[in-house]
C-alpha cells in the first residue's frame, strides 16, 4: 500500500517533468502539418491562379461588324456551297478601305477578318438564298492575331500586326464596329487550326464516347469480379495470386496498356484506329483494378452479421448477396467507381499507341469514328505555333477542371449521403 | 437492386456484341483520309486538311502527329485500310524504309516536297542579337572539338563562354536549349548546322571519306556536360524559358520564331538572319525539306485522296503567298513546285531511293 502511493507520486513528478516537452512537440507536430496544408494549397493556388489568369479570355472573343454585299456574280446557284465567299468577304473590306491600294497591304487588310467570316457568309447563303443580291450585315471573328492583340496578350506592342493593321483595328473601335462577346464557338465547334475558330465540341464527344465505353464494361466487370472475390471464392493459394495480380494491375504504368491495346484491339481485333471504342476499351483495362479494389473493400466494410441474418432466415447465397450485401455496398462502389473514371478522364498516356494524339475537325458520331479526347486536344493545343492557343489550352484545361471536379464532388456527395455506421 | 444490375450486364453484353460486329464492318472501308507522320509537318497538313474538310463535301482527313519515323513504320506496315494513306516526313525516306515499304506490298509510293522549314537559334529581345558562324555552334556545342593549339586531335569542348570560342562573341556562359534526340528537328539541326561548322576544319573535312562513322561522331554528338540543355518536344517551351533567361539560346523551327517575333529574335548564322526570304532563297544556311508520301494502293479506294493533293498542291495552298506561307512554311521555287505538282497530280510513284 505505501509502496504504491510512492510509485504513483513519482509516477505523476515525472510525468509533470515532461508535461512541457511533450506540449512542445505536440504544438511542433501540428506547425509542421499546418506548414505541409499550407505549401500544397500555395501550389494549388499558383497552379489554379496561373492557368485561370491565362484561360479566361478564351471564353471571350472579338467580333467584327461586316457589311458584305452578296454578289450574284460570285454565287452559282447549282452549286452554291463552294461559291467565292471568300471573294465577296474580302471585296466588302477593299470598298470600305479605297485607299489602300497595294498588294501587300490589301494582304494585309485581309488578313484581318477571320476566314471564319467566310463560312459563316456561306452557311447564311445556304439557308437562304434570296440574300444573294442583297447587302448583309454580320458579326464575324477577327482574326486571331488581331484577336489577342485586342484582348492585351501583347501588352503596349503591337505583336505580329504590322502598322496599318492597328489603325484600321483603332479605327473600328471609334465606330463601335467590334465588341467583345461571349465565345460559344469555344463550345460549339470542333478542333481548328484557326485559333479563333477551335472548339472543344470534339474533345468533349469523344471524352464522352470514351468514358461511356470504359463505364458499360468496367462497372458491371469490375464489381462481379469483386462480388465473386469476396463472397463466392474459396480463400486458397488461387485467389491469393489472382489478388496479387489485380493489385499489380492497378500499379502498371498506363502505356503498357496503350501497348497491349494496339496489339489486341487494332492488330489482332482489326478495329477502327483512333476510335473512341478502342479508347474505351485501353481504359477500361486500366481502370479495371481500381473499380475491383474499391468494391471489395466497400463488400468487406459490410458486417457479417447481415449476411448470417440472412441466410438464418433462409435466403441463398446468392440471395443474401443480392438482396442485402450489395446494396450496402454499392455507395463504396460508386465512389471506387467515379474515381476511377476521373482517372480514364485525365488520362493521356496509352492514347498516343492506339492513335488518338490526331487532329480531328469533325465532331465524332459514333464509338467507331475518329476522335480525339480532352487531355489529348490540351496536348495538341499546347504544342502549337500559333499564339492565340496558349490562351485556348488554358481554357480547355479549366473546363477538364470542372468536369473533373464535378466527377470528385459527385463522389463525395454518395459517399456522405448512403454512408453506414455499424 | 439485382435488375438494376442485370440491365447493366446486358448492356455490356450489348457493347460486346457491338465490338465484333464493327470487327467485320470497319476493316473493310473508311470514308475518311488517314494522315500520320512528323510533327513538323504536322501544323501545315492540319491546315490543308481543315481547309480541304470545309471546301469540298469530303470529311476531314485524320491527322496523327507520330514523328516521322513513326508515321513511316506505320505507313509501310501493308496496303490494308487499317494502315495510314500518307504520312508526313520532316526528312526524306530512307532506303531501308523503301526496301521495308516494297516487301510489304507497298509498291507505289508518291513523293511530294512541300516546303522548307528554317531552324532557328534564338534568344530574347532583351538581349542584344547573336552574330554566329556554324564554326561557332559546332565548337560551342560538340562534346569534342579540335585541340584550341591547333593541334590535329580532339579534346574535350573546354569552352564555357560564347568569347572563348569566338573573340567577338559577348562573355556570356554558353547555354542552349534544344530538342532531344527522338526529334526531327535535332537531327536536321546536326546535320546541316554542327556538320557544316566541323567542315570547315579541314582535317576533319578529310575524315569524311577516310572514316565515315567516326565524322559523323565527331559532327553528331552534343555536348553532356550542361552547356547544352534538352528542352523535350515542346517548341513553345523553350520560347517561354528564353524569355525568362535573356542569357540562353533555343533551338526551334522557324514558324514558332515567326509567332513569337515581340519576345524573341534569331540569331544570324553566317551573317544572315532567319527571314522568310532569306531562308526561300536558300542563303540563310540551316533550312531542310519537308515531304509527305502517298500509298497509291488506296487511291480510289479512299475517296478524296486526288482532292486532297490538288488542294495540298494549289498555289493558293503552298505558293509564296498561300496560306501555308502564313504559317511559317519557306516555299519552295517556281521549277521544284511544278515538278512536285506534277508528281502528285499524276501520281508518279517513286523509283527507287
Amino acid at each position: 500500500m505505501n509502496s504504491t502511493r510512492i510509485t504513483e507520486k513519482n509516477t505523476s513528478e515525472l510525468v509533470r517533468k515532461g508535461l512541457k516537452r511533450r506540449y512542445r512537440a505536440e504544438r511542433r507536430f501540428r506547425f509542421m502539418g499546418i506548414a505541409a496544408l499550407c505549401i500544397s494549397v500555395l501550389f494549388l493556388v499558383i497552379l489554379f491562379g496561373s492557368i485561370i489568369s491565362k484561360g479566361y479570355s478564351a471564353f471571350f472573343q472579338w467580333k467584327v461588324r461586316l457589311n458584305v454585299f452578296v454578289d450574284p456574280a460570285r454565287m452559282d446557284v447549282d452549286n452554291l456551297a463552294s461559291a467565292d465567299y471568300a471573294g465577296a468577304v474580302k471585296a466588302a473590306l477593299r470598298r470600305e478601305f479605297p485607299e489602300i491600294r497595294k498588294r501587300r497591304e490589301k494582304r494585309l487588310l485581309y488578313r484581318i477578318v477571320s476566314i471564319g467570316a467566310s463560312y459563316q457568309l456561306r452557311d447564311m447563303v445556304m439557308r437562304d438564298s434570296s440574300i444573294i443580291g442583297s447587302t448583309v450585315s454580320f458579326w464575324a471573328p477577327l482574326d486571331d492575331d488581331v484577336d489577342i492583340y485586342l484582348k492585351g496578350a501583347y501588352g503596349k506592342g503591337s505583336g505580329r500586326l504590322k502598322p496599318l493593321q492597328v489603325r484600321i483595328i483603332e479605327k473600328f473601335r471609334q465606330e463601335g464596329r467590334i465588341k467583345k462577346v461571349f465565345n460559344t464557338t469555344f463550345f460549339t465547334a470542333g478542333d481548328s487550326r484557326d485559333p479563333e475558330l477551335a472548339g472543344i465540341r470534339g474533345a468533349v464527344t469523344g471524352s464522352f464516347y470514351t468514358l461511356l465505353v470504359t463505364l458499360l464494361l468496367s462497372f458491371p466487370i469490375g464489381v462481379a469480379a469483386a462480388v465473386y472475390l469476396e463472397e463466392f471464392a474459396r480463400p486458397g493459394r488461387w485467389s491469393d495470386i489472382i489478388e496479387v495480380n489485380i493489385n499489380n494491375l492497378a500499379a502498371v504504368p498506363s502505356i503498357i496498356f496503350g501497348l497491349l491495346g494496339l496489339a489486341i484491339f487494332l492488330n489482332l481485333f482489326g478495329l477502327p484506329r483512333s476510335s473512341t471504342l478502342v479508347g474505351g476499351l485501353v481504359l477500361t483495362l486500366m481502370t479495371l483494378p481500381t473499380i475491383i479494389i474499391a468494391s471489395r473493400a466497400a463488400l468487406k466494410s459490410v458486417p457479417p452479421s447481415i449476411r448470417e441474418a440472412a441466410l438464418g432466415v433462409g435466403a441463398s447465397r446468392m440471395q443474401t448477396v443480392f438482396h442485402h450485401v450489395l446494396p450496402l455496398a454499392l455507395p463504396g462502389m460508386l465512389t471506387g467507381t467515379i474515381i476511377g473514371m476521373a482517372q480514364a478522364l485525365g488520362e493521356t498516356a496509352p492514347l498516343p499507341m492506339i492513335g488518338m494524339v490526331a487532329f480531328v475537325a469533325d465532331i465524332p458520331h459514333g464509338m467507331t469514328d475518329p476522335s480525339a479526347v480532352l487531355p489529348v486536344q490540351i496536348y495538341l493545343w499546347a504544342d502549337s505555333p500559333e499564339r492565340a492557343f496558349v490562351e485556348k489550352t488554358s481554357g480547355a484545361i479549366m473546363v477538364l477542371l470542372a468536369f473533373l471536379m464535378a466527377m470528385n464532388g459527385t463522389a463525395v456527395y454518395l459517399r456522405k449521403k448512403f454512408e453506414r455506421k455499424w | 437492386m439485382f435488375h438494376t444490375l442485370s440491365r447493366l450486364f446486358c448492356l455490356s453484353v450489348a457493347v460486346t456484341g457491338l465490338l465484333s460486329w464493327s470487327q467485320f464492318s470497319f476493316a473493310a472501308e473508311r470514308d475518311y483520309i488517314s494522315i500520320v507522320g512528323s510533327s513538323t509537318v504536322y501544323p501545315f497538313a492540319t491546315v490543308v486538311a481543315e481547309t480541304f474538310g470545309r471546301t469540298t463535301h469530303f470529311k476531314t482527313p485524320k491527322i496523327e502527329s507520330t514523328g516521322s519515323g513513326g508515321g513511316l513504320k506505320l505507313f509501310c506496315e501493308g496496303v490494308s485500310l487499317n494502315t495510314p494513306d500518307i504520312t508526313n516526313a520532316s526528312r526524306r525516306i530512307k532506303k531501308s524504309e523503301f526496301d521495308r515499304c516494297r516487301a510489304n506490298g507497298v509498291k507505289e509510293i508518291v513523293e511530294v516536297k512541300i516546303g522548307y522549314d528554317g531552324i532557328v537559334i534564338a534568344n530574347s529581345i532583351k538581349a542584344p542579337r547573336m552574330k554566329l558562324t556554324r564554326r561557332d555552334i559546332f565548337l560551342a556545342l560538340a562534346k569534342n572539338v579540335p585541340d584550341p593549339s591547333g593541334a590535329e586531335r580532339l579534346v574535350p569542348n573546354p569552352y564555357r563562354t560564347w568569347k572563348d570560342v569566338n573573340p567577338s562573341l559577348p562573355a556570356e556562359k554558353i547555354e542552349v536549349l534544344g530538342p532531344p534526340p527522338t526529334s526531327g528537328t535535332r537531327d536536321a539541326f546536326v546535320e546541316l548546322a554542327m556538320e557544316g561548322g566541323a567542315k570547315t576544319f579541314p582535317w576533319i573535312k578529310t575524315m569524311k571519306k577516310k572514316n565515315k562513322h567516326h565524322y559523323k561522331e565527331i559532327c553528331h554528338t552534343l555536348r553532356e556536360d550542361g552547356a547544352y540543355i534538352e528542352a523535350g518536344e515542346n517548341d513553345n517551351l523553350i520560347v517561354q524559358k528564353l524569355e525568362a533567361n535573356p542569357h540562353r539560346l533555343g533551338i526551334f523551327g522557324f514558324s514558332f520564331l515567326d509567332q513569337n517575333s515581340d519576345m524573341i529574335q534569331g540569331s544570324l548564322v553566317d551573317g544572315v538572319a532567319p527571314e522568310f526570304e532569306a531562308i526561300a532563297d536558300g542563303s540563310y544556311p540551316i533550312s531542310r525539306p519537308l515531304f509527305f508520301y502517298v500509298k497509291k494502293a488506296h487511291v480510289g479506294k479512299v475517296p478524296g485522296i486526288p482532292e486532297y493533293l490538288r488542294e495540298f498542291t494549289a498555289e493558293k495552298t503552298w505558293g509564296p503567298d498561300g496560306y501555308l506561307a502564313d504559317r511559317g512554311l519557306i516555299p519552295m521555287p517556281d521549277r521544284e513546285r511544278e515538278k512536285f505538282r506534277h508528281d502528285a497530280l499524276n501520281l508518279v510513284p517513286l523509283e527507287g531511293i
